[in-house]
């Protein structure tokens, strides 16, 4: 069907064309690196998750390991970081914490970005009832602080840190949901819409194949930074006795096994903190430096 | 007539606002003959672009809703046609291409993804036939150094160089119809003339008919071999290019063409229709266009004229004609 063209001659100036075309992906990791800030958070970070990996080889001692002896022991050169007041070396137990509190958060987040994704989806994209309906409930979730949202909801489904995971999925998703439903809202005016619906795409395959991947940049930051709350409150939940148990080593935990401690020997509340700071602070430096950089306006 | 492609009789489509339905297009009515280039002229808030969007099935709706009338494709009523038929016609059938290339194509994908998609809608194309079908179509819209083409993004292609591809992508099934929203408007001069070159060739080529909706009177006289001209979400003239340029009938047209600035007379300011265009739904008794006419009496205030075909063929409402 297609005729072989006679060209039009006015079509032949050259064309801009650059030699290799760079990906989104190159390009945001170009610009990302140019912030520092973002990549010291990206350190941290990693340094975490290799901690966290890593913890059964590089830990000096067990995660319950006690030894009467040498309970609430200062920070020396046998325990780095001192002991509780069971003898338990607290570096290791912050290593091993490392992979539950990351784990918690991560899982969290990835819980609530998919169902707040489904959900603003299909509130911006079909609008009407299903919009009311669906922005009225993340409305309703909103209106609770979301740590008491997060407690009343570990309190129905008992204590336990699989049930933590579970309250802050619950407790994030609305701000997913209203991220993505405003993206989609605006995309949906976007002419390309138009073109695809005009070339007799379905509505699916316009969803996947020209919504979602747009919408994709701001779920990304928000994920970022929202780990970085979902270990925060992982890390209250156990403070709370509500995420973990002991002797499991969730830093949350161990801030509260030892606070009876506090003035006695500081080390046991100070270097669980110093942990929850540090990756917080990791989080959130990465997810701003992420966020400028997938900032169309951002780039030169 | 039997070589109709596409005919439009009396629709309305109508917008629910918190004042109440306002009728976009009030009964309108055309005709679009296979193979020939039909232009639509009218001023913005005329209803051109509503009468497209409600050709293609593409009507927001809330709050958009075709009120009545009917839309004939190849005999098949498309107001009354599923959403799945609607789907089949789209692009397959009736192709569109849009006002702004720049936002036309979406960022995330490359120029060749996203025309291969386009083909496989409708086509049960292999990867690799559609692949070689999406080069030769952007052959075929004159693009040269197509390869790198297909491996590029939108945001470094040109306006010019975009819109082609967007032709290229409502070109790539062979519709019978294309309905092209306004081409050119966003382009600069020089890359406008070579678009409407090109879809000029691809109607004589393809044998594809297009419905060309525009505010540029230029355009028209050198793209299409009929006009209707809208005002108000009415058709007020149609006929053949020469007849309406030569001897326009309806003052509105006449107007228009006269706004047009004369090269060979020097004038030191250009004529213009005096008022505004109506809000749609505005004035509700006689002529839409007698507040602003100059050639207005009493009968123009008071009762709407009808679409009268004038002894050449060309069709006008007025009074002015229904008086002769």
């Amino acid at each position: 069907m297609p005729v072989p063209a006679k060209k039009d001659p006015a079509s032949h100036t050259p064309v801009a064309i650059e030699e290799e075309t760079p990906s989104i992906i190159k390009e945001t990791w170009h610009s990302f690196k140019k912030n520092r800030l973002a990549l010291a958070g990206a350190g941290i970070v990693s340094l975490f998750i290799l901690l966290g990996l890593l913890a059964f080889f590089i830990a000096p001692e067990g995660i319950n390991e006690q030894k009467n002896a040498d309970r609430l022991l200062p920070p020396s050169s046998e325990y780095w970081l001192g002991t509780d007041d069971f003898g338990r070396d607290i570096f290791s137990r912050i290593l091993h914490g490392a992979r539950l509190s990351l784990t918690v958060g991560f899982f969290a987040v990835v819980g609530s970005c998919i169902a707040g994704t489904f959900l603003g989806v299909i509130a911006g994209y079909y609008g009407r009832w299903l919009d009311t309906l669906i922005s009225r409930m993340f409305d309703i979730l909103l209106a609770f602080p979301s740590i008491l949202l997060a407690i009343a909801i570990v309190a129905i489904l008992g204590p336990s840190l699989q049930n933590a995971l579970i309250a802050i999925a619950i407790i994030n998703v609305p701000t997913f949901g209203r991220i993505v439903r405003a993206k989609v809202l605006s995309l949906k005016e976007e002419e390309y819409i138009q073109a695809a619906l005009s070339v007799g795409m379905k509505d699916r395959r316009i969803l996947t194949y020209h919504i979602l991947p747009n919408s994709l940049a701001p779920i990304i930051v928000q994920g970022t930074l929202c780990i970085a709350t979902a270990i925060l409150e992982a890390a209250a939940l156990g403070f709370l006795g509500l995420g973990a148990q002991a002797p499991q080593p969730e830093w949350g935990r161990m801030l509260s096994d030892s606070r009876d401690y506090l003035q006695q020997a500081p080390w046991t509340v100070f270097f669980p903190g110093i942990a929850i700071m540090l990756t917080v602070l990791g989080f959130n430096l990465m997810g701003d430096g992420l966020r400028d950089a997938l900032d169309p306006k951002m780039k030169e | 007539m039997s070589n109709h492609v596409l005919e439009v009789n009396d629709l309305q489509t109508c917008f629910s606002s918190k004042e109440g339905t306002i009728p976009a297009v009030n009964g309108i009515t055309f005709h679009v003959d296979a193979g020939e280039i039909l232009g639509i002229v009218g001023e913005s808030g005329c209803g051109k672009s509503v009468t497209s969007l409600s050709v293609m099935g593409l009507v927001p709706s809330p709050p958009g809703n075709i009120n009545g009338g009917e839309i004939l494709f190849n005999g098949e009523d498309l107001t009354k046609a599923t959403e799945k038929r609607m789907r089949k016609i789209r692009g397959n059938d009736i192709a569109m291409i849009f006002q702004e290339p720049m936002t036309s194509l979406n960022p995330v994908y490359k120029i060749g993804d996203q025309l291969m998609e386009g083909i496989r809608i409708h086509t049960k194309l292999s990867k690799k036939k559609a692949y070689l079908q999406a080069v030769d179509m952007l052959e075929l819209v004159g693009l040269s150094r197509v390869t790198d083409l297909m491996k590029s993004y939108p945001h470094q292609l040109s306006g010019g160089m975009r819109q082609r591809v967007m032709i290229a992508m409502a070109m790539a099934c062979d519709p019978k119809l294309l309905i092209a929203d306004e081409p050119t408007t966003a382009l600069d001069v020089t890359i406008q003339k070579q678009i409407l070159n090109l879809m000029k060739n691809l109607n004589e080529k393809m044998d594809t008919a297009i419905m060309l909706i525009t505010h540029d009177l230029g355009v028209v006289a050198e793209m299409c071999s009929r006009i209707a001209v809208m005002y108000s979400g009415k058709v007020v003239e149609e006929g053949s290019v020469q007849d309406i340029f030569r001897d326009p009938k309806h003052p509105y047209t006449k107007g228009l063409i006269d706004s047009v600035p004369d090269m060979r007379v020097k004038k030191d300011r250009l004529y213009s229709i005096p008022g505004n265009v109506p809000k749609p739904g505005a004035i509700k008794q006689g002529c839409a266009f007698a507040p602003r006419c100059g050639q207005a009496f009493s009968r123009c205030a008071k009762e709407t004229p009808e679409l009268l075909e004038t002894d050449n063929g060309a069709k006008v409402r007025c009074w002015l004609h229904h008086e002769q």
